[in-house]
């Protein structure tokens, strides 16, 4: 446990991970939100970046709920690990219809749900919004949607300038 | 789940929808049913959304946006997007809905 603690003020900012399953109701894409955006509050992003986040998950377990499971039940997992270098990965999963032709379904503005006014842009919005997306799917098996976003620029912005303050013992930079 | 009816107000010819804090997939068939009943009863022109309250909005804001414009626009009626903040200001405008609607923030 000691040790553990050590390594903790080296790294400066440990691994961090967790896993949430929750029903396919509509209810919960708020709560994916809201526990995503408190999962990432430990290393400070910018309001910027926590909506940028929330979006994505938002779209994603969106997609699970009505697409996935045709807004009929089931489960939907999220996946979220910090890495020590500041980089998020989020995973949502379910196992429900899966995707047929990937390709298709990532187009902008193609959707199957156009009589429930789906706007087809939901990959987009997590394209746009996280650093890089990734879409695993087999019929009748299921989909991860795997999404990564970096928030280093942040730390890198501010520490070394915090540091550096320190070691010249002014105060100033 | 009726949403409360004081979110929706009609002005002249104008529909104005409150719109709520986070509009997203959960919250939208029933901000549908309602201004599409609204559409329909009334002799609705225009429709207003206004975003005062709303803090995040995903791809379900903009469904609703584009069906009800589908709805009111073949009669030549127009819709607004007014009191967005900044980050929905700039959502509407890159997903390309400033082309068939005015945002006035």
């Amino acid at each position: 446990m000691e040790k553990e603690c050590a390594k903790r003020e080296v790294t400066q900012g440990m691994e961090n991970q967790i896993c949430v399953e929750f029903d396919a109701i509509s209810e919960n894409e708020g709560l994916a939100r809201v526990i995503i955006a408190a999962f990432l509050s430990r290393i400070d992003p910018t309001v910027d970046q926590v909506e940028d986040v929330k979006m994505a998950v938002s779209e994603a377990v969106t997609n699970a709920i009505i697409h996935g499971y045709g807004e009929k039940g089931g489960r939907v997992v999220m996946t979220a690990k910090l890495s020590c270098d500041g980089e998020l990965a989020v995973d949502i999963i379910d196992k429900g219809v899966g995707i047929e032709d990937i390709g298709q379904a990532m187009q902008p503005l193609f959707t199957t749900g156009a009589d429930k006014e789906r706007s087809g842009m939901g990959f987009a919005f997590m394209e746009a919004f996280m650093d890089r997306l990734e879409v695993e799917s087999s019929p009748n098996e299921g989909t991860c949607v795997h999404m990564w976003k970096s928030f280093i620029t942040g730390q890198i912005a501010s520490q070394p300038i915090l540091q550096a303050a320190v070691w010249n013992r002014s105060g100033r930079v | 789940m009726d949403r409360n009816m004081e979110e929706f107000a009609i002005i002249d010819n104008y529909l104005c929808i409150r719109m709520p804090g986070e509009v997203d997939h959960h919250g939208a068939a029933s901000i549908r049913e309602c201004a599409d009943r609204l559409i329909l009863d009334d002799k609705v022109k225009n429709i207003v959304f206004d975003f005062e309250d709303t803090t995040f909005m995903d791809s379900s804001g903009l469904g609703i946006i584009i069906g009800r414009y589908r709805k009111i626009s073949c009669f030549g009626g127009k819709v607004y997007a007014i009191n967005t903040n900044e980050r929905i200001g700039r959502l509407l405008k890159a997903s390309g809905m400033s082309s068939i609607i005015e945002i006035l923030a």
